[in-house]
């Protein structure tokens, strides 16, 4: 849910356009999403017979209208279109981007992808959760690994027994 | 009325009355809670309760939605940086009273006046969805992809200062819910099996909604806590009620309809209240300093809008905020399509949902009012555990799906989009919407060309179609008069007083 909110930084007019060169990159983005949604409509085969509407109608039009945004955005960023970036109760916009941070909380996640299917759910969970409370600032990693452990052994146990949902032991199979 | 009492009876057993509870509970702490909204904390739990009945899973998600909206309000008016969009205009007056010491009855006038109009507001929804519903039901194919097309423009157009970004989320939502191979056909789907059934649109919305904003977060960490104003028990004096009453009749009557149309939910009838309250005011000299009214009206407007929202997203099957989009992606997980056939098909679960929200109405007021400084507490939890706890539940939400790691992937890149949603303040809702009505209005299409054989005359062959259409076009030819006027990326003069409410809260002078 964005609002419209004027954050100090934005406010338009008066000073000389400022350009928001990052947006072009988003613009970049919609040009390539919408030319590959044009080039996987062309991939398509006509409808079948009982088919009135055609399986690349839709793409087509999607497509094309992605490209076209993609255009009228890196227009508008190029006179000087600089976004009102969202606000929150822990957002502090005044102390530009903390990238690092960002970037590392990624990598913690992208841990998790890689190891859930080997270690199973109740070790990355609790992995997942204390590396990503570290990257954001907690120093104190071993009650953090034991709240982690806490939560994903005891959401484990929940799914099991609570909701019959079976979630995959990986290396704890049949320690748990 | 039978029905009414039948729905009553099932929303009162013990299990269901447990959910009623749970949800309002939930609701509140997640509205309270910064950084997590009512619309993320259901997506979050949708995978919880696929094997919850369906009637206690809709219930649970009713009182949250609720809940949420009067969460909201705790922080709006004790940190004064608002939780939700909702409860943006809610911290102009209420953090004033804060901190004149009037806490407490600004909290007990935004409970009491989200009870009051919550109440009124599911007494219009009775009312009023079942009549809706029996009008839509004769509606064609044609019609209702008009319907569609309606609803979408509107929601991508009708909020946010930027209609580009509109347009802009709204395709990318289209283009989501293009992936996979429900034309006979795999379209975008990277020969990728698991995406042959397209991309789960819980995946989706978590990674928006929670990946997206606990990346967000993690890029601007507020390092020094906020100041929090302590509380203690909500009271009101006689002269407080005295001064709240017709505020809160007020604010449900802006709150319900534009609740109900596909506009953006709470923003517009909760800055309409405010101003009303203002000019209307025997006390206009207190207004900027905390002014009870200026909380009343605009708490009881959100909860109202709520109630509306309802009203299309059950009549009709088209959600009109993030929230309801995401209950009616419920609906859809237990195999139930809201719209005019779900008031015939599932007559009993309806009605048991309409009956729940009384019932978490009134849960609201009796466990929020003794509850008030309990909630405050919530607000000094640790920022690290709460986001790494939301990337917890978000990973456990997408991973329990499917069990593929894959899912988990996705859950990823989407959450990446979120980020940069987030950073070129694309909105979030006509995404979501786009994911959720572009396989239908597809669908629709090609139901109305069955019919008529092809002929695509057929498509504006229905009185209602041709409404719809002449609708459409006025709200293009607005939006093409004002992009000619002036600047088109300058915001409209009707967002402008949004605008300005919302810097207000943020302390920026009047």
């Amino acid at each position: 849910m964005t609002t419209a909110q004027d954050t100090p930084t934005t406010t338009p007019s008066a000073r000389p356009p400022l350009v928001d060169k990052a947006q072009y990159g988003m613009a970049a983005f919609l040009v390539v999403v919408g030319a590959y949604v044009l080039l996987d409509a062309i991939s398509l085969d006509d409808a079948f017979a009982d088919q009135t509407v055609q399986p690349y109608a839709f793409p087509y039009v999607v497509g094309a209208v992605l490209v076209l945004l993609g255009f009228l955005l890196a227009v508008a960023t190029a006179r000087g279109d600089r976004p009102e970036a969202e606000e929150g109760e822990d957002i502090d916009l005044g102390a530009g981007t903390d990238w690092r941070t960002v970037g590392l909380l990624a990598g913690v996640f992208v841990l998790n992808i890689a190891l859930i299917d080997l270690l199973g759910w109740a070790i990355t969970g609790a992995l997942l959760f204390a590396g990503a409370a570290y990257v954001l600032g907690s120093r104190t990693p071993v009650r953090d690994l034991a709240i982690g452990a806490a939560l994903s052994v005891g959401t484990w146990y929940g799914f099991y027994s609570g909701l019959g949902i079976p979630i995959p032991a990986g290396i704890l199979d049949g320690v748990l | 009325m039978d029905l009414f009492l039948d729905g009553l009876a099932t929303a009162a057993t013990p299990t269901n009355l447990f959910f009623a509870a749970l949800g309002v509970l939930l609701g509140t702490a997640v509205g309270v809670l910064p950084g997590i909204g009512p619309a993320m904390s259901i997506a979050l739990l949708l995978p919880i309760t696929f094997s919850v009945a369906p009637e206690s899973a809709i219930i649970m998600f009713a009182g949250i939605y609720y809940g949420g909206m009067y969460g909201g309000s705790t922080t709006s008016i004790l940190l004064n940086t608002p939780g939700e969009s909702s409860s943006v205009v809610t911290a102009i007056e209420g953090n004033k009273m804060a901190k004149a010491g009037r806490a407490a009855q600004a909290l007990a006038t935004a409970a009491i006046g989200s009870f009051v109009a919550g109440t009124i507001g599911t007494v219009l929804l009775v009312l009023l969805a079942p009549n809706v519903a029996d009008l839509v039901v004769k509606l064609g194919s044609p019609s209702y992809f008009a319907i569609l097309l309606l609803a979408l423009l509107a929601v991508t157009t009708v909020l946010g200062s930027s209609k580009l970004r509109g347009f802009v989320a709204l395709f990318l939502g289209l283009t989501i819910g293009l992936v996979g191979t429900t034309t006979g056909q795999a379209r975008l789907t990277f020969d990728q099996p698991l995406l042959a059934d397209g991309i789960d649109i819980v995946v989706v919305a978590v990674a928006i909604f929670a990946i997206g904003e606990a990346l967000w977060v993690a890029a601007h960490l507020r390092r020094k806590p906020l100041e929090i104003i302590p509380v203690g028990q909500p009271w009101m004096s006689r002269a407080d009620w005295g001064r709240s009453w017709k505020p809160w009749l007020r604010g449900t009557a802006f709150g319900f309809p534009f609740g109900a149309l596909p506009a953006g939910g709470a923003e517009v009838p909760t800055f309409l209240s405010y101003i009303t309250e203002r000019r209307l005011s025997k006390h206009p000299e207190e207004f900027g300093k905390g002014a009870i009214e200026g909380v009343a009206g605009p708490e009881a407007a959100n909860n109202a809008s709520a109630a509306g929202t309802l009203v299309p997203l059950l009549a009709i099957g088209l959600p009109t905020t993030a929230t309801a989009a995401i209950i009616l992606v419920a609906f859809q997980s237990y195999g139930l399509q809201p719209g005019p056939q779900l008031f015939t098909n599932s007559g009993p679960l309806v009605w048991a949902l309409l009956a729940s929200l009384f019932i978490a109405n009134t849960l609201l007021l009796v466990l929020n009012l003794p509850m008030a400084p309990l909630w405050a507490k919530l607000l000094q939890i640790p920022r690290p555990y709460l986001y790494a706890g939301i990337l917890f539940f978000a990973s456990l939400g997408a991973y329990s799906v499917n069990f593929q790691a894959f899912d988990l992937a996705l859950l990823l890149a989407f959450g990446l989009l979120g980020l940069a949603m987030r950073r070129f303040a694309i909105p979030v809702l006509p995404l979501i919407v786009g994911v959720i009505l572009g396989p239908r209005l597809e669908q629709n299409l090609s139901e109305a060309l069955e019919i008529s054989g092809g002929d695509v005359s057929t498509l504006w062959g229905e009185p209602v179609a041709i409404v719809v259409y002449v609708i459409i076009a006025l709200i293009l030819g607005a939006l093409a008069v004002g992009a000619l006027r002036k600047d088109p990326e300058t915001p409209a003069p009707d967002e402008r007083p949004l605008a300005r409410a919302g810097s207000n809260s943020n302390g920026l002078g009047e």
